[in-house]
């Protein structure tokens, strides 16, 4: 029942995108990727989507523009206390007993997650021991996970957030006030390390112990989903643990079977299978 | 596709393939009128956005299934729609239908102060089953799903609007009576019935 010509036009955008700047959505959910296009075509002004199309293949500056629409940011410090609370009295006490560890962020966006960890980390004394990899496609959003800057706003969510997930801590030991933003210490970053990486297209990172990324396969299509989760799969040692998204599960993947239901609710799961 | 055929009147022998309802202020009163009237073996599924504050887990699924025949439960990504079923969009994400009649879920910007939006629903929904949709707005105190139901209706689909007399808030009824004069205007009884007649006679 779908527009057939929106439909082909899409594709073709998509297809374009992807052998001109090797970002490839072609296997992300196209409802929302439609609705996300619409949005920004008309934030371009553009008549139609071959239009837009067009214009990202002869406008540099419209692919930058374009991929935040793509690629959604939300997050805040602490989302979803309960599952932090999760890592916090069920995943740490496993992971206490490797000398050293390897945290991904997986979509790592602005790096809310990313920063969570470490403060959690620090808060139940393995920072130091601890190296934290956040990973996006958005250069825009690395570069603002690089600089920890957040609209000061967040501040009193992310501080009862940080209280539901158990934090030993209080929140304004990692950040200070100036012009409206909120900017994190830079310790926090002395373990951490941001760069560029497809869930899509690049390869494992290899013998991670946690592996974070909620709300992030919510926009892959099943092909998709099953090449990241084998992907999350071949990056984590045995045992290791992989956290999603409140509402993200693994029943319908094909690589459930490597995994086993570790906290349920809070949609943890531990690795079983060697690869 | 030809633009007139779209925006045709639905056809009374078309077999409709799913119902999409949007509620919000009074929601537990109204659905509890609907739902619970639904066969276990109703024939298309049912997805029901509530607007919820979204920082606390809903209890709207359990609810239910306590008094529903039908299964009812709160969405899970990529999860696959089947007939016989309530699915309720969970906190703080928007729920959207695939073509291969899957549910996603998305975290995007928030539709009239909410997330989820009945807006997002309904509209994917129309792309993906055209005439083949019931689409309901019921109470709530404001201006979503208005849009959802034009685009239903403009997709060929049933629309069916709570009467604003009989909504604990009129509001969104209105604003979607406005959006779409044709649709018809009911109280939860007739709602009901409609629902049953519509998906039963196929």
């Amino acid at each position: 029942m779908t527009d057939f010509a929106e439909d082909l036009e899409t594709r073709l955008l998509l297809d374009a995108i992807f052998h001109q700047y090797h970002y490839d959505f072609r296997g992300y959910s196209m409802a929302s990727v439609k609705r996300r296009l619409k949005q920004a075509k008309e934030h371009f002004e553009c008549r139609s989507i071959s239009e837009l199309q067009h214009r990202v293949l002869h406008e540099p500056a419209v692919l930058p523009e374009l991929l935040s629409y793509l690629t959604i940011q939300v997050s805040d410090l602490f989302r979803d206390p309960a599952y932090f609370l999760a890592l916090r009295e069920s995943v740490i006490p496993h992971l206490r007993t490797y000398p050293s560890l390897k945290v991904w962020s997986a979509g790592c966006s602005a790096g809310e997650e990313l920063y969570s960890l470490v403060i959690l980390f620090r808060e139940e004394g393995l920072e130091d021991r601890t190296m934290f990899y956040g990973t996006d496609i958005n250069p825009r959003a690395l570069e603002r996970a690089e600089a920890g800057v957040y609209d000061m706003e967040s501040i009193p969510r992310f501080t009862e957030n940080h209280r539901k997930a158990g934090g030993k801590s209080s929140l304004s030991d990692y950040y200070t006030a100036a012009y409206g933003s909120a900017v994190l210490d830079k310790s926090l970053r002395r373990r951490a390390v941001f760069s560029d990486h497809s869930l899509v297209t690049d390869a494992v990172f290899a013998e991670m112990h946690l592996i974070s990324c909620r709300n992030v396969l919510i926009y892959f299509d099943q092909d998709l989903q099953n090449r990241a989760i084998g992907l999350f799969s071949d990056s984590l040692v045995r045992k290791g643990f992989l956290g999603l998204g409140a509402k993200e599960s693994l029943r319908f993947s094909k690589r459930a079977d490597d995994f086993s239901e570790f906290a349920r609710d809070e949609r943890i799961y531990q690795k079983q299978r060697a690869t | 596709m030809n633009v007139s055929l779209l925006s045709q009147a639905p056809s009374p022998t078309i077999q409709i393939e799913a119902v999409v309802i949007g509620v919000s202020a009074g929601a537990v009163d109204a659905l509890g009128t609907i739902l619970p009237t639904l066969p276990a073996d109703y024939p298309v599924p049912v997805i029901v956005v509530v607007h919820l504050p979204a920082d606390r887990k809903s209890v709207l699924a359990q609810l239910f299934q306590a008094k529903c025949q039908v299964d009812v439960h709160e969405i899970d990504d990529k999860e696959q729609l089947k007939k016989g079923t309530v699915y309720f969009a969970p906190p703080d994400y928007h729920v959207l239908v695939e073509d291969d009649k899957r549910v996603s879920l998305s975290s995007e910007e928030l539709v009239h102060y909410s997330r989820p939006a009945i807006d997002v629903l309904f509209e994917s929904a129309a792309d993906v089953f055209g005439p083949a949709l019931a689409a309901v707005v019921l109470t709530g105190a404001s201006a979503d799903g208005a849009r959802g139901l034009a685009a239903v209706h403009a997709a060929g689909g049933i629309c069916l609007v709570q009467h604003p007399n009989q909504a604990n808030s009129r509001t969104m009824p209105e604003a979607a009576l406005k959006a779409c004069p044709t649709a018809e205007a009911l109280t939860l009884e007739q709602i009901a019935k409609r629902l049953l007649e519509i998906a039963l006679r196929q």
